[in-house]
């Protein structure tokens, strides 16, 4: 018996709607079976809290008087740079950027302890943070030079702008080489000591959603502690991969490029994150409801963590080097006992993405479908899919020559 | 026989002096240094565990107050800060005596002060700067 949103969205509004987290669902499942509990329940929720390095936020200043046109000229915040190249006050700040005179990783291994993460942290708690531009003056803005407090409620617009979150699965990262090596997938110890992942297992949204039936374009989310939207497919979606018999992808396949407004986040669902030895990035809560449409729909987010395999990959000569070798599969059930087996060897394993986070943002999303103040979206536009040849490609490098005097 | 872990804080005149020796030799202390900071001409810091029957360590304590060495309870060096812990699992793996450690049914971090050697190893893989030991 399929469901519309329509229908979900009618019994949402009167309260009458069937809600579980994608944790509780595989119990409900389990005990009435697919057919019965495809009927009874109309949405489960999702939710992931982990670093998504590929996000930012954009601002609107607004206009000091007199006039400066920022586009075009030098704008930091806390002294991050931030990018200017668009109309007069408005900025980009990505998460990963650092303070100008951060000394990086030359006294190895770097702290990075702030950088663009932590401005849009800071920001959602409310704090002051300092901006500055230096720009050339024009006839209609003649100011060159600004330095300013500013806090996010005096900004026109402070709006989450990432192009690619929610990553669906991910590798286990870990060394193979003889000395420690530090990543975005932590410190990895050497000779193969400790083993990283960073997954939601069976509450991260995409893997509830492995062909992309109901996440869309225009989906609405839960981002930051707010609502939010899918913009579109992330960058890097790459949903060809090799998948499971039950459609998991066994390797990072699909993403989301995701917005909302900054203004209305909490510093409880974006927090700024330093990675020893390699930068800044933000951590971020992002949660999806996907609406239990027909059984099929309902199976895909029956999905446990002993159902989800991820790619063991060495960070010390595989990764940098773009191999695609894989050590050994694991499943996320596995990789949450602590331990994990590669080769004869047992490996100690340790996460990044917050699995009692993740549990909360799923039932926050509930409570709120359940008290009827949060509707379901129809998409807008469907997200490349399996069949799409939609594919993740390498940089071809043609490298520049100087050309020949003469 | 009772074991006890302590901060010892030394003030830059007693460079010279052999303090370790003396807890050994005179007092019968076992000592084992988990820790140690000794730079001249400024005060010096060094975490050790002491072990030795009660009359013992309480004498070791009277000689290290005479000498003007400051003695600190080692777990108030050592600070987990729950509010900034996003509970993600990445310091356990390198936390040697599983201080730190996680209840597997709900994936709840925890922080176990009493078997916390402040080796550090889980500052600097901490995302969230929610470890912290205070040294000074």
């Amino acid at each position: 018996m399929a469901k519309t949103i329509n229908e979900i969205n009618e019994k949402i509004r009167q309260g009458r709607a069937v809600v579980f987290t994608a944790e509780e669902i595989i119990e409900v499942v389990k005990q009435k079976g697919v057919k019965q509990a495809a009927k009874e329940v109309d949405v489960v929720t999702t939710g992931t809290f982990a670093p998504m390095c590929s996000s930012g936020a954009y601002f609107n200043v607004g206009h000091a008087n007199p006039r400066i046109k920022m586009g075009g000229g030098r704008v930091t915040i806390n002294e991050v740079p931030a990018y200017a190249g668009f109309a007069a006050v408005d900025l980009f700040l990505g998460a990963t950027a650092l303070p100008e005179d951060d000394p990086r990783n030359k006294v190895f291994p770097g702290k990075f302890a702030y950088g663009g993460g932590h401005i849009i942290e800071d920001l959602v708690s409310g704090k002051d943070v300092r901006l500055t531009a230096t720009t050339y003056g024009t006839d209609c803005y003649p100011r060159k030079i600004l330095d300013t407090w500013i806090r996010l409620e005096d900004m026109n617009e402070a709006v989450l702008f990432n192009m690619r979150n929610a990553y669906q699965n991910y590798n286990v990262a870990v060394n193979l080489s003889d000395r420690v090596i530090y990543t975005y997938m932590g410190v990895l110890q050497p000779k193969m000591r400790n083993a990283n992942y960073c997954t939601a297992g069976r509450l991260s949204p995409l893997l509830n959603d492995p062909l992309y039936k109901t996440i869309g374009v225009g989906t609405r989310i839960f981002l930051g502690g707010n609502t939010g939207y899918v913009v579109s497919h992330g960058t890097q979606h790459n949903p060809g991969v090799r998948r499971t018999e039950l459609g998991v992808p066994k390797m990072g396949a699909g993403t989301l490029a995701v917005t909302g407004d900054l203004k209305k986040m909490s510093s409880r669902w974006l927090r700024g994150a330093s990675f020893t030895g390699y930068g800044v990035t933000v951590t971020l809560g992002l949660g999806i409801p996907i609406p239990i449409l027909d059984e099929e729909i309902l199976r895909f987010t029956s999905v446990s963590d002993a159902d989800i395999i991820a790619p063991v990959v060495d960070y010390s000569e595989s990764y940098p080097n773009c191999k695609p070798e894989i050590l050994a599969e694991v499943t996320v059930a596995q990789l949450k006992t602590g331990e994990i087996t590669v080769g004869q060897k047992k490996v100690v394993t340790a996460g990044l993405s917050s699995y009692v986070r993740a549990r909360e943002i799923a039932l926050i999303l509930k409570a709120w479908i359940k008290e009827g103040s949060f509707l379901l979206t129809e998409a807008v536009a469907a997200l490349p899919s399996l069949d799409s040849g939609y594919a993740f490609r390498p940089l071809k490098e043609r490298p520049w020559e100087a050309p020949k005097a003469g | 026989m009772l074991k006890k872990k302590v901060v010892l804080n030394f003030p830059p005149h007693l460079i010279d002096q052999p303090v370790t020796y003396k807890l050994i030799q005179d007092y019968g202390v076992v000592v084992n240094i988990l820790r140690a900071r000794i730079t001249p001409r400024e005060w010096g810091s060094m975490v050790v565990e002491l072990g030795g029957s009660p009359k013992k360590l309480e004498a070791a304590m009277g000689f290290l107050g005479e000498l003007g060495v400051g003695v600190e309870p080692l777990a108030r060096e050592v600070r987990w800060h729950e509010e900034r812990c996003i509970h993600c699992t990445a310091c356990l793996a390198p936390c040697p005596t599983h201080a730190l450690g996680v209840d597997r049914a709900s994936m709840t971090v925890s922080f176990d002060q009493e078997r916390c050697i402040a080796c550090e190893l889980c500052l600097r893989v901490c995302p969230y700067l929610a470890i912290e030991i205070l040294f000074d």
